[in-house]
């Protein structure tokens, strides 16, 4: 039987790298293997990929990958893998984030880059909470969920990330958990494919913070519940008006055509310049 | 011959074209606006990028992320934008990644004196982000000069691998005068050094002989890692004394070392001074005119220093200028910034501060009544404005 993770070893910066920062059950190295079977399985080349990242956990993710390799600041990576991919169109620039990342600080740069439509590919590692700060709530932190800054039980509503990026724009949006991992590498992949801004929202946990002031202090227990509390989307649709509030939909929720930046920047050039010698284009290889 | 009438905005973005900039990105504030209209509309005749982003933060952001990938970059903005852009500008700094930043200094704190003229960044301009680190800064005193010195900032953005700072105040962004802008052949444009090792043994924060490694764009064959944690000659996270200590040893020594070349400046009538006028930017020009006063109506022998390079300080030039004459008089349009570095020098008895931050400009009087006092007034804060 082939391995599920066969040929993505070479993927990895092995030589130095390794042990990783995260704890142990952690939901983040699940979704770094999804994306490396996705360049695997897209047979891009190492050194037309570009993974960009913010602060906190999920911010360590690109140093483990043998890719062009860039961790920002917090917040910020979507608005400098924007001027990467301006450099760079031919690059596949993957922009990896936490909740807090992505939705706090970074929430300006999120709305933005949905809107003007850029192609990169975003994914959210939502654990619901600041993991590496030490488990203060995040903007995606439950109601009545207990935190180190909610010690009373948490009084905010959680931001609806796939919501938010389909109103601000975002030409993909889909869904899945780190238990569901075939689907989250099928997912990743179809995001990267898209020319345009495509968002994949990977539901993990944290059990070390987020799980030790729930009374999920296990990643199995964590595992189940995202096992018992997620439904596809074709479920969710049959299900209607009748769908519980806590479900978490998986799935592609969104996929819509409409004109990328680069692109359109390409066209403002030729207006301004002329007619241009042909852009370097991207290699599609293994591409159905 | 290339003569125009232009504002020292325009001089500066026709520079920055001049140098090889070919992506800005930018967020609206005056008085900084036109450099990003006049981008927008010349970047894409040159085959470059122009991108209005959403906040000064995104804008030096992707400004970094495009220089990642290889071409020269800058953004342009004033006093709250700037504010904005500091946790990204130590960011370049220890990525050694080069761009250019122009400030056009208007009148703060805060919102401030929308949009009147001010010198008061350049504390900010050198202190600004957080943490130890060298940084380059340059101020001009005409159109003229704002094309020139944005040619440099880019030369030594690229040179240095560092961010550079070109310190404009409104005056001289605002102001228009005839000038002939010269061609920029390439001879006089310096563009960062390429890796010629084979990728397996490139060291893109390694430690070559110049102290400035080689930077390799991103999508060419070189794949490492660029992180604002420090990092070890690869690139990788540590937190190892023997990585970090000859890391920050040399950040600083690429500055220090070619202090020869980074540090500009002009002098005038300083052969037989008694009084020594420092003073930049626009506030230059007033010491100026200050200075042929004070020689013509008083016969006061007084000499100029001005700077073109405000950080790093050149601090022997002026402790050697000023221990040949017996005051130093700082003209600045702030409450004594670069004071407090000549203080620092000279010693506070022998400085006199004249500065005002009320939106106006330090007038030719004021420098000339500066001149003619008596005996150093003991101030410790600049007075208030007296006209």
């Amino acid at each position: 039987m082939k391995r599920h993770d066969q040929g993505t070893y070479e993927y990895l910066r092995h030589h130095k790298k390794f042990p990783h920062v995260w704890c142990a059950g952690c939901g983040s190295g699940i979704v770094m293997g999804s994306i490396l079977r996705s360049v695997q399985k897209l047979e891009l080349n190492q050194d037309d990929v570009a993974i960009i990242s913010g602060i906190g956990c999920t911010g360590r993710m690109p140093v483990y990958m043998d890719f062009n390799t860039m961790h920002t600041t917090h917040g910020r990576a979507l608005a400098f893998a924007t001027g990467l991919k301006l450099a760079r169109p031919e690059m596949e620039i993957i922009v990896v984030m936490g909740d807090g990342d992505a939705l706090a600080i970074g929430g300006n740069h999120f709305i933005h880059a949905a809107r003007r439509n850029i192609d990169l590919t975003a994914i959210v590692v939502n654990n619901s909470i600041y993991g590496m700060t030490g488990g203060q709530s995040s903007p995606t932190t439950p109601l009545q969920a207990f935190s180190a800054t909610a010690p009373y039980g948490h009084i905010e509503q959680p931001f609806p990330i796939c919501d938010l990026a389909v109103s601000a724009g975002a030409a993909f949006v889909a869904r899945s958990t780190v238990y569901h991992v075939t689907q989250l590498d099928s997912l990743i992949e179809q995001a990267v494919r898209k020319d345009g801004f495509a968002v994949v929202e990977a539901v993990s946990y944290c059990h070390t913070t987020f799980g030790r002031a729930n009374k999920l202090k296990s990643p199995v227990q964590m595992m189940h519940l995202l096992k018992d509390n997620s439904i596809t989307v074709q479920a969710a649709k049959k299900l209607g008006d009748e769908l519980p509030e806590d479900k978490i939909v998986r799935g592609v929720l969104h996929d819509k055509e409409k004109p990328e930046f680069t692109e359109l920047y390409d066209q403002v050039i030729e207006q301004a310049h002329g007619p241009l010698p042909p852009r370097k284009r991207k290699v599609r290889r293994g591409w159905v | 011959m290339n003569v125009q009438l232009i504002q020292g905005n325009r001089a500066s973005a026709l520079g920055a074209l001049a140098a090889g900039c070919r992506f800005f990105a930018g967020y609206p504030i005056t008085p900084s606006s036109e450099i990003a209209e006049i981008m927008s509309r010349e970047l894409p005749k040159v085959g470059g990028k122009f991108i209005q982003m959403e906040d000064e933060i995104a804008s030096i952001a992707a400004v970094i992320g495009a220089s990642v990938g290889g071409l020269k970059a800058m953004t342009a903005t004033s006093g709250p934008g700037f504010s904005l852009m500091q946790e990204n500008i130590g960011y370049a700094i220890v990525t050694e990644i080069p761009c250019v930043i122009i400030n056009v200094m208007r009148a703060g704190p805060s919102t401030g004196l929308p949009t009147s003229p001010s010198q008061g960044d350049v504390m900010q301009a050198r202190w600004g982000t957080h943490g130890d680190h060298p940084i380059i800064a340059l101020v001009p005193a005409s159109v003229r000069e704002a094309f020139d010195l944005t040619v440099t900032a880019f030369n030594f953005a690229e040179k240095y691998r560092t961010p550079v700072i070109l310190l404009m105040d409104e005056v001289v962004g605002h102001m228009r005068e005839k000038v002939e802008l010269p061609e920029v052949g390439p001879e006089e444009i310096v563009n960062r050094e390429m890796p010629t090792v084979p990728p397996e043994w490139y060291e893109p924060f390694g430690n070559p002989a110049s102290d400035v490694p080689p930077l390799a764009p991103f999508g060419e064959g070189y794949r490492y890692h660029i992180t604002g944690l420090l990092h070890d000659p690869r690139g990788f996270p540590t937190n190892r004394l023997d990585e970090i200590q000859p890391w920050i040893e040399r950040i600083f020594r690429k500055i220090d070392r070619n202090l020869d070349e980074i540090a500009m400046w002009e002098e005038d009538g300083i052969e037989d001074a008694r009084v020594l006028v420092v003073a930049y930017g626009a506030t230059a020009r007033s010491a100026r005119q200050a200075l042929k006063i004070a020689r013509a109506r008083y016969g006061r022998k007084v000499g100029l220093l001005r700077l073109k390079t405000l950080w790093p300080f050149p601090e022997e030039l002026v402790e050697r200028l000023a221990d040949e004459v017996q005051r130093v008089i700082v003209a600045e349009m702030n409450l004594g910034q670069i004071a407090l570095e000549v203080e620092r020098i000279v010693g506070r008895r022998k400085v006199v501060r004249v500065g005002r931050a009320d939106g106006q400009m330090v007038s030719p009087e004021q420098i000339v009544d500066a001149i003619r006092a008596p005996r150093p007034q003991a101030t410790r804060r600049a007075a208030p404005a007296q006209r």
